[in-house]
């Protein structure tokens, strides 16, 4: 018990630290809704009327929590440059030589990295609400917001294990952006995925993101593509996943 | 009777390295090291650049795996118990591993509450141990605007806040200038003698090493070469200071790696002309 006190503690203070850190930093926050935003407007006010003629409805509302998905993205991988920026500035073998799990080490660092994706993501959200956006179904909040954390949690934990291949905090956003733009771009998040081209369609259907835009969108239109249980399932599995291999990855690192 | 009495002075150490290897790919930074470090005591380990003193280190505060070799530290097995052996001692490594971005109270808070110490006792302890620094003032202030003095003694702070049997301080005082130096090693000097904290220490000045150390061992090209004390080594290689007990026993070339072949030849010019 006394133990898992412990290791619970460690994950919270690994999680507050990176809180403290998001918040401190004012710069940050700021440009990381930047990008999201120009989306936001630009698509969503540039495709609004195609998009109403073709009697889809309203684009921002379909757009929205796309855009969404991918601040969180971003966010939740752009955290792997805090286990870079540990290394070279050796915080992070302050974390190594204590006597810790290593999953407590990739845990906490996940729920920090994830708690501030989601922070980006509602700040979007907002900002959508603003410009337009109006959910169908106010119930599916909740859920949205849970789908919203599942991606959080599996993109940043699969940036933190990247992070542990990379010395480099030059290239490790480059290699993150040949990553995050054809997950965007090839998941539901900008298009419906009915009636796509057969090619197309596999490779949404093999993005695991195409789960986590359905989810969140599912919540907050009540229209899911695929189904609630099976975007939750994909979703569990990979974090699972990820997480076991980040630990484990983490018990191998060596300085 | 002389082996009994050595059976027993090995079992009293604190700090127990047999047959420590470290292999890279092409190289053996670490080959074959074995000695002890007694509890109380503060041990010196000297040697050039690259000789092996890091990679020790390393390997007896769990951040590297021994190609093979035994590591115990406090009685426990280092590789075997890795989470006793690391509450067991406390580090202070050659780069700063501070948060810049938190404070030097939330830097000490993250420290308590990944060595588990209990809820009653941190925030007195931290209290206390800032105040042993001399950082009561500046707890509220983030790192980045610390001095390297400053962080330095943070650091120290830091590594004793779980009460560690052991410090390990690798080049504590590197970059720091000397008014810095002496208080850090007053402070150490002090620990020592009051709560009979072990110190093993890496440095390059070897001023350090004679004043401070009760025990020293000089490594080379990955091997001990050396033990003693300060004295018994300059008895030793018939030397007048430390300095140049380490000089004989390690040799006069500049050990940069990687040297250029140019780079050599002028140094051998330069030593030319000097004779």
């Amino acid at each position: 018990m006394e133990k898992i006190n412990h290791e619970l503690a460690a994950v919270y203070i690994l999680w507050l630290r990176q809180i403290k850190r998001h918040l401190r930093s004012k710069a940050r926050l700021v440009m990381s809704i930047f990008q999201p935003v120009l989306f936001l407007v630009a698509f969503g006010f540039g495709f609004k009327n195609v998009y109403a003629q073709a009697g889809q409805g309203d684009y921002i509302t379909f757009l929205a929590p796309g855009i969404v998905a991918m601040s969180v993205i971003f966010s939740a991988m752009f955290t792997g440059t805090e286990v870079i920026s540990d290394k070279q500035f050796g915080f992070l073998k302050e974390t190594l030589v204590a006597p810790i799990s290593r999953l407590a080490i990739m845990l906490g660092r996940t729920l920090g990295g994830a708690s501030v994706a989601m922070l980006q993501g509602l700040l979007v959200f907002f900002i959508a609400f603003l410009i337009g956006f109006t959910p169908v179904s106010l119930g599916g909040w909740l859920l949205a917001l849970m789908f919203m954390f599942l991606i959080a949690l599996m993109f940043t934990a699969f940036g933190t294990l990247l992070a542990t291949f990379f010395n480099d905090m030059h290239a490790f956003p480059v290699i993150i952006n040949m990553i995050v733009m054809p997950l965007f771009f090839l998941s539901g998040a900008l298009f419906p995925v009915e009636d796509l081209p057969a090619g197309l369609s596999v490779i949404v259907r093999f993005n695991p993101l195409s789960y986590g835009v359905d989810g969140v969108r599912g919540g907050l239109t009540g229209q899911f593509h695929y189904s609630i249980s099976w975007d939750f399932l994909v979703l569990m599995a990979l974090v699972a996943i990820i997480l076991s291999v980040g630990s484990w990855l983490f018990s191998r690192m060596e300085s | 009777m002389v082996l009994f009495g050595l059976i027993i002075i090995n079992h009293l150490m604190i700090i127990k390295v047999d047959n420590l290897t470290k292999q890279f790919d092409d190289l053996k930074a670490v080959d074959g090291v074995s000695f002890g470090v007694a509890p109380g005591s503060i041990f010196a380990f000297l040697g050039p650049n690259g000789a092996g003193k890091s990679t020790t280190i390393k390997m007896l505060v769990t951040l590297l795996k021994p190609t093979s070799g035994q590591l115990e530290i406090n009685g426990f097995d280092v590789l075997a118990a890795p989470a006793q052996a690391r509450r067991s001692f406390g580090v202070v490594f050659q780069d700063y591993s501070l948060d810049d971005e938190l404070t030097a109270y939330e830097n000490m808070y993250f420290h308590a509450l990944i060595y588990a110490l209990p809820k009653a006792e941190r925030r007195a302890k931290i209290a206390q141990l800032l105040e042993l620094v001399n950082l009561t003032e500046r707890q509220k202030s983030l790192v980045k605007d610390f001095s390297g003095g400053m962080k330095r003694r943070l650091e120290i702070a830091r590594g004793l806040l779980h009460e560690p049997k052991v410090l390990f301080l690798d080049e504590p005082t590197l970059g720091l200038d000397p008014q810095t130096r002496n208080h850090i090693w007053a402070y150490i000097k002090n620990l020592n003698q009051q709560r009979q904290l072990t110190v093993f220490f890496t440095t390059h000045y070897m001023d350090e090493a004679q004043r401070y150390a009760d025990q020293i061992a000089i490594i080379d090209r990955g091997q001990i070469v050396a033990r003693g004390t300060p004295q018994e080594l300059q008895r030793q290689t018939d030397s007048d200071s430390l300095e140049q007990a380490f000089l004989k026993l390690t040799g006069y070339d500049i050990r940069d790696e990687n040297i250029s072949a140019a780079e050599r030849l002028r140094l051998l010019n330069q030593r030319k002309w000097k004779k």
